[in-house]
């Protein structure tokens, strides 16, 4: 029996080979997806700029890539009607990442406050849905009013963006947080609040973080519209600016601008989520 | 002779379900497990066995009747209880060292002698290798274990278990069950036993109860006179064993056909 030889085809060397090869074709199969994606992106924008070109779209209206491009190259070197664009850039994430702050861990409280107790959440939990059910947005005039055209009134609108929100998902995550858990912690010898840290928290983290990424994009939106109503500085107001002057092309550079801002903030999220569900399985 | 680990006078139980309607979940039960018994509970599905449970945890309190723990009445949770569940409870987020040093922790040991602790804990349980893994990554039986040394490392007198190896293939069950009655062998507590499967009751337990359907009564009493230590693997086939698992079928066959 152990004298028999091994076939050619299973030796290390042939093993090795297969898996070269197979490696190579996941990593083929990985460029030509990027390569795909870039080529999207191209065509879509070439098409854009021809249509511009060939006035079947009016870029008065509509603008075309190499404007808005211009624009934005206009704004990084010479600054924009209201001062510099990281200015602009700086203003708006300080209230968008205040609001947020405050939003959540306002949300990641309450929320954890009201599962935890069966008479709260069953009196306010009906109150809470139909605040969630009302347009928030529309409040940033409320705040405008109230607050001023400062930084105030956009913290505010962010917040109430965010809060109810992360407050949802919290309370949903703290409720369903599994009965087994929480009976095993209990007998292992939890005191109410070591249960709460211990069992109710980390088990609702995956609800909250989840909703931490919508809602960094809600508070982004808060300030935005915030300044819109009504501010002296921020990426909002040069949207309102460039909407007063018909430029287009200011538009969509300033939209550019905001989607950068979002997409940096989601990174950084999904890196602390990562750290964070280390104990989850991969794959789901 | 000193009071018995737990006891039972004629309870009944009157559970209140979540709609509000009242049903009857145990009739005039008695039981007394000594100190350092191993008993076994079986009945049909659904018929209250594990009410008995949560009547010793006090999660449940009796309608009619007395439930005595070390001779007192059961009021809250009690420090030397210990409670295996059928769901998978340990705690995902935490890693098995962390998740066995919980007991300890949670009763206010310093971390760096709970960790001690939890260490020898797993290696009893034969997962040396795996304290910093997570739940998630190991198998299902190896989970099992990390619920066992959750559960003992708290040294309990009286040692809860609620079906909970019902979840487990057949070979990793044996060997669960093997575990379990040596670690029991080292600890001396009394354990209760909720299965529904009667050879697994009877290859484990000092004596079984059978419960009839719901409402449950306590039908019989078996003494199981098979000597230890036991060897799962084989004494299934001991012919007392098989003596036994037939009159319990019998017993447990009248419930069935009335449901």
């Amino acid at each position: 029996m152990t004298d028999m030889a091994l076939p050619a085809v299973l030796s290390d060397e042939a093993l090795a080979k297969e898996s070269e090869a197979a490696q190579a074709k996941i990593r083929g199969r990985r460029y030509m997806i990027i390569g795909l994606r870039f080529a999207v992106l191209i065509i879509a924008l070439g098409l854009w700029e021809l249509a511009a070109n060939k006035k079947w779209i009016d870029p008065f209206f509509y603008a075309q890539p190499s404007t808005i491009w211009a624009q934005i190259v206009d704004w990084v070197q010479n600054g924009t009607s209201q001062g510099s664009l990281w200015r602009q850039v700086e203003v708006t994430l300080e209230e968008t990442v205040i609001g947020f702050l405050i939003g959540s861990v306002a949300g990641v409280f309450c929320g954890i406050v009201l599962g935890r107790n069966k008479l709260l959440s069953d009196v306010f939990s009906l109150y809470i849905q139909i605040a969630n059910s009302i347009p928030r947005v529309v409040l940033g005039s409320v705040f405008v009013i109230a607050l001023g055209l400062g930084m105030a009134s956009k913290v505010a609108l962010a917040v109430v963006m965010v809060f109810f929100v992360v407050f949802n998902n919290a309370f949903q995550g703290v409720r369903e947080a599994d009965k087994y858990l929480i009976a095993n912690a209990q007998i292992l010898g939890a005191s109410p609040r070591q249960l709460t840290t211990a069992v109710v928290i980390p088990s609702a983290m995956s609800w909250i973080l989840a909703s931490l990424h919508v809602s960094f994009g809600f508070a982004l939106v808060g300030a935005v519209v915030g300044e819109f109503l009504g501010a002296k500085e921020g990426i909002g107001l040069l949207i309102a600016t460039a909407q007063g002057a018909f430029n287009a092309a200011g538009v969509f550079a300033a939209m550019i601008v905001l989607a950068v801002v979002a997409l940096g903030a989601d990174f950084l999220l999904t890196r602390l989520e990562k750290r964070l569900l280390k104990w989850r399985p991969a794959s789901f | 002779m000193s009071a018995p680990a737990i006891e039972f006078n004629d309870v009944s139980l009157r559970f209140i379900s979540q709609d509000g309607n009242a049903t009857v979940a145990l009739r005039n039960f008695s039981m007394a497990v000594a100190k350092g018994e191993f008993i076994a509970i079986v009945g049909p599905t659904g018929c209250g066995k594990s009410t008995t449970l949560n009547m010793i945890t006090g999660l449940l309190k009796p309608t009619v009747g007395e439930v005595k723990v070390m001779g007192g009445t059961v009021a809250g949770i009690d420090p030397r209880i210990g409670f295996v569940f059928q769901a998978d409870a340990v705690f995902p987020w935490r890693s098995v060292l962390d998740n066995v040093a919980a007991g300890p922790m949670f009763r206010g040991m310093a971390k760096a002698q709970a960790h001690e602790l939890a260490r020898d804990w797993i290696a009893r349980v034969g997962l040396g290798k795996f304290g910093q893994h997570y739940p998630h990554q190991l198998s299902g039986g190896m989970r099992k274990r990390v619920a066992l040394a959750q559960t003992f490392i708290n040294k309990p007198e009286i040692l809860l278990m609620d079906e909970p190896f019902s979840a487990l293939d057949m070979q990793t069950r044996t060997l669960m069950q093997d575990e379990l009655l040596s670690l029991w062998g080292q600890s001396g507590g009394s354990v209760v036993f909720v299965t529904h499967d009667i050879e697994e009751a009877i290859a484990l337990a000092d004596r079984v109860f059978v419960l009839s359907a719901r409402p449950a009564r306590l039908k019989q009493v078996y003494q199981i006179d098979l000597p230890r230590p036991r060897v799962m693997a084989e004494v299934r086939y001991d012919p007392r064993f098989i003596e036994l698992s037939k009159q319990i079928w019998n017993d447990l066959r009248d419930e069935a056909v009335l449901h």
